[in-house]
């Protein structure tokens, strides 16, 4: 079916069940009880979870495949959102123009910074790009200001022309008609699912770009993108010229960037230039990597967790805790409150810290790695493999004892 | 004298000069530090550490640390003294002046800042061996990617324990009296009084930063320490074949590095109140001074250092501004773009470092 084996077929609709199906599989826990707070069903995360998810999957052709590592992806994201709120505050607040320029526009921005950047590789190509991003971010809170609103942010104001804006449109982002704050709710037992028109744009543009990827991943042009990245100096040598790919690569996924930009100004018309901090370069590095680099499902299960982790975490406090732990003895549940605190709510950033450096430390392949030696363990795989491994090669030495 | 004449026709004159060379050593001088210890730990034990910004942070945190233990205090009600209720007033007496005497008390307390050098020195270097052993240890095989992240994880991981012990908001950590106020620089090389006025402490900055690169350097090149590490960072497999230990003494070598950072950062506090993200601002700035001095030079390091620290200060001045507008927002990142693509390795960089 559309130009994939069978194989991939049956994977896009895995992934096309699950992502439609959202709304009801992160809301495992009834309203009422304890765990509830651990539903990430609502409609703002599952926003973030699906466009965190585009710009990460858009990373992944760069990074996955070709193994250029950019930290300057949040330049893109930041441009995507300040065309979106453009096109609101110039034309209306239907999204369809804004996303269409902020594809084109932040697809332009990354020919020019990649043009340049390809230059040089490793962590000079990585340097470069995040001294672009920077460059980017420092402007547009100084001089751009007319462009950017500096700090304030760029947002919709009364006096703005918005010439296609009638007396009927609405005064919210739209595709349409279809308002992207809308949301319908459904009530099944104990259990509220919360569907929004919102998070269905975004999930229905997110399984087409997650599409694209695959194709990219299995065409031609992708095997070339992971030629590069296994020995640029042989595919020298036989004749051809690198440089073309990777800008290739480089613009689409500058394209993801941008579109993933433009949607989070579809959920909220703001843009601000904090979007562009090399922080949010490195976020989605670490969603990445995290959850596994030249995987096709990887990037989107890291977005999901550090975005989960992110709501989730800063969420609980102590009451909470004493709500939980209130069977214990009143001395241990103290003692218990007390240790985890530091844990959570402001302290969340120091647990996903841990989690980081436990997924790098246990996983070196991500999240896609634990599942696939969970699997193998399961099924019986990994026992057989091991012996295979012995008794053929030796034993790779450390190359520091 | 007329105060605006800075905006006004200062211009390019020799005594703007002088003065922006000097306001930019301070800076340059964190960053040089900085670099340096990265570009050791980078060139010893090809590591990418993005917790160097947290160890700098650490060093300021030891300031801290150190006035806050010094200003322990005792509360005694003093009956002589009455507050505006009429109570006895309660006085707190830190234990070090009760200990020593008002004026020893006080002058310790005063000069906690450089005292905290003493204290900053073994914690770091322990950290630093620590976190190597621990942790750095096991990643030496991985690929940078997989360091800059569980490097990164462990940035924030000290970075949000400095906070909750120490709280979000910077913590005034004020020079000894001695070094308050300006010198007048001008007068010392010959110019009109109140021409060039540089405030005490970032000259001491940048003496103290200066001593500690030369003292670096100098172990590095007169010590038989320093010596078999410059091979190793050379050639790491023949010295090991030589039967020496190199993995040991570049154990060492990252506690140096720690603890050079740390000194950085110690000595920085009283320009830059210690705060927790302190490390995450500068992390990404020597990131960007080392790979244009060129990874794994050390001089390499310095001299970038302190040259993008002086650009960045001549790019603020308003002369400079007013010509090309948000010039001092971006010099650093346009610098860097312009030596990276007419120097592919960084202003002294080795072949063959850092390009698979």
């Amino acid at each position: 079916m559309l130009g994939l084996s069978k194989k991939d077929t049956t994977f896009l609709l895995i992934v096309m069940f699950l992502t439609l199906a959202t709304p009801i599989l992160l809301q495992p826990f009834p309203e009422a009880s304890a765990l509830a707070q651990f539903n990430a069903g609502y409609p703002d995360l599952m926003q973030r979870f699906a466009i965190f998810g585009i710009f990460a999957i858009g990373f992944n052709i760069l990074f996955g495949l070709t193994g250029y590592l950019s930290f300057g992806h949040a330049a893109f994201l930041g441009v995507g959102s300040y065309s979106v709120v453009w096109m609101y505050k110039l034309l209306s607040y239907n999204v369809l123009p804004g996303l269409i320029l902020a594809v084109i526009v932040s697809g332009l921005f990354a020919l020019l910074i990649g043009y340049i950047s390809l230059r040089r590789s490793g962590i000079y190509f990585s340097i470069l790009t995040l001294a672009f991003a920077q460059m980017s971010f420092n402007l547009a809170y100084s001089v751009l200001t007319p462009l950017t609103n500096g700090e304030t942010g760029l947002q919709v104001y009364t006096d703005d022309p918005q010439v296609l804006m009638d007396a009927a449109s609405p005064t919210s982002p739209h595709f349409f008609g279809i308002v992207m704050n809308d949301v319908s709710k459904l009530d099944v037992g104990g259990w509220q699912f919360t569907f929004s028109n919102g998070y269905y744009f975004c999930a229905i543009i997110a399984i087409v770009v997650f599409y694209l990827s695959m194709r990219i991943f299995r065409s031609p042009f992708g095997i070339m993108l992971r030629a590069i990245k296994t020995n640029q100096t042989r595919m020298n040598y036989t004749g051809l010229n690198p440089r073309p790919y990777t800008l290739a690569a480089f613009v689409i996924s500058g394209m993801y960037a941008g579109l993933a930009g433009g949607l989070l100004a579809a959920m909220d018309p703001l843009a601000g230039a904090e979007r562009m901090q090399w922080t949010a370069s490195g976020e989605v590095v670490l969603m990445t990597i995290l959850g596994g680099a030249g995987t096709l499902m990887g990037p989107v299960l890291g977005a999901g967790f550090i975005k989960y982790f992110e709501n989730i975490f800063s969420k609980i406090n102590d009451n909470i805790l004493h709500a939980w732990f209130s069977a214990l003895p009143d001395g241990l549940e103290d003692a218990i409150v007390f240790l985890l605190h530091p844990f959570i709510g402001k302290g969340w950033h120091l647990t996903l810290g841990l989690l980081f450096m436990l997924v790098v430390i246990f996983l070196p392949g991500g999240l896609i790695e634990g599942g696939t030696r969970i699997w193998n363990a399961a099924s019986g795989k990994n026992r057989k493999k091991k012996q295979d491994h012995a008794d053929h090669h030796p034993k790779p030495s450390a190359h520091v004892n | 004298m007329h105060p605006a004449r800075g905006f006004i026709d200062a211009g390019f004159t020799m005594d703007a000069i002088i003065l922006q060379i000097l306001n930019g050593l301070d800076k340059g001088s964190a960053y040089a530090l900085i670099a340096l210890g990265l570009t050791l730990i980078f060139g010893t034990l090809g590591v990418v550490n993005f917790a160097h910004g947290a160890l700098f942070m650490l060093g300021s945190f030891c300031a801290v640390t150190l006035q806050k233990i010094l200003s322990l205090s005792f509360t005694v009600e003093d009956p002589s003294q009455k507050d505006f209720l009429g109570n006895p007033l309660k006085v707190d007496t830190p234990y070090i002046v009760s200990w020593f005497g008002d004026a020893t008390g006080n002058a310790i307390l005063n000069w906690s800042v450089p005292l905290a050098i003493l204290f900053a020195i073994p914690v770091m270097l322990l950290v630093g061996y620590v976190m190597e052993r621990g942790l750095i240890k096991h990643f030496y095989k991985r690929p940078h990617a997989d360091q800059i992240l569980v490097t990164f994880g462990l940035a924030i991981v000290i970075q949000e324990i400095v906070k909750y012990f120490y709280g979000a908001n910077p913590i005034p950590t004020p020079a000894p009296d001695a070094f308050r106020g300006s010198v007048d620089f001008g007068v010392l090389i010959g110019f009109a009084q109140n021409e060039i006025i540089y405030p005490y402490w970032r000259l001491v900055y940048f003496l103290f930063s200066a001593l500690i690169i030369s003292a670096v350097f100098a172990f590095l090149r007169f010590t038989t320490f320093g010596m078999v590490v410059r091979a190793g960072m050379a050639d790491r497999e023949t010295v090991g074949l030589l039967g020496i230990n190199i993995d040991k003494r570049f154990t060492i070598m990252f506690g140096i590095a720690a603890a050079v950072a740390g000194l950085a950062g110690v000595m920085y506090a009283p320009i830059n109140s210690p705060n927790y993200h302190m490390g995450m601002d500068f992390l990404v700035l020597s990131f960007v001074v080392v790979v244009v001095g060129g990874m794994g030079s050390l001089p390499g390091a310095v001299l970038a250092g302190f040259l993008l620290g002086i650009l960045e200060s001549f790019a603020s001045m308003n002369e400079v501004k007013s010509l090309i507008p948000g010039i001092d927002q971006i010099i650093i990142y346009l610098v860097a773009i312009i030596i990276l693509l007419t120097r592919p390795r960084g202003l002294m960089g080795r072949k063959g470092v850092m390009e698979e």
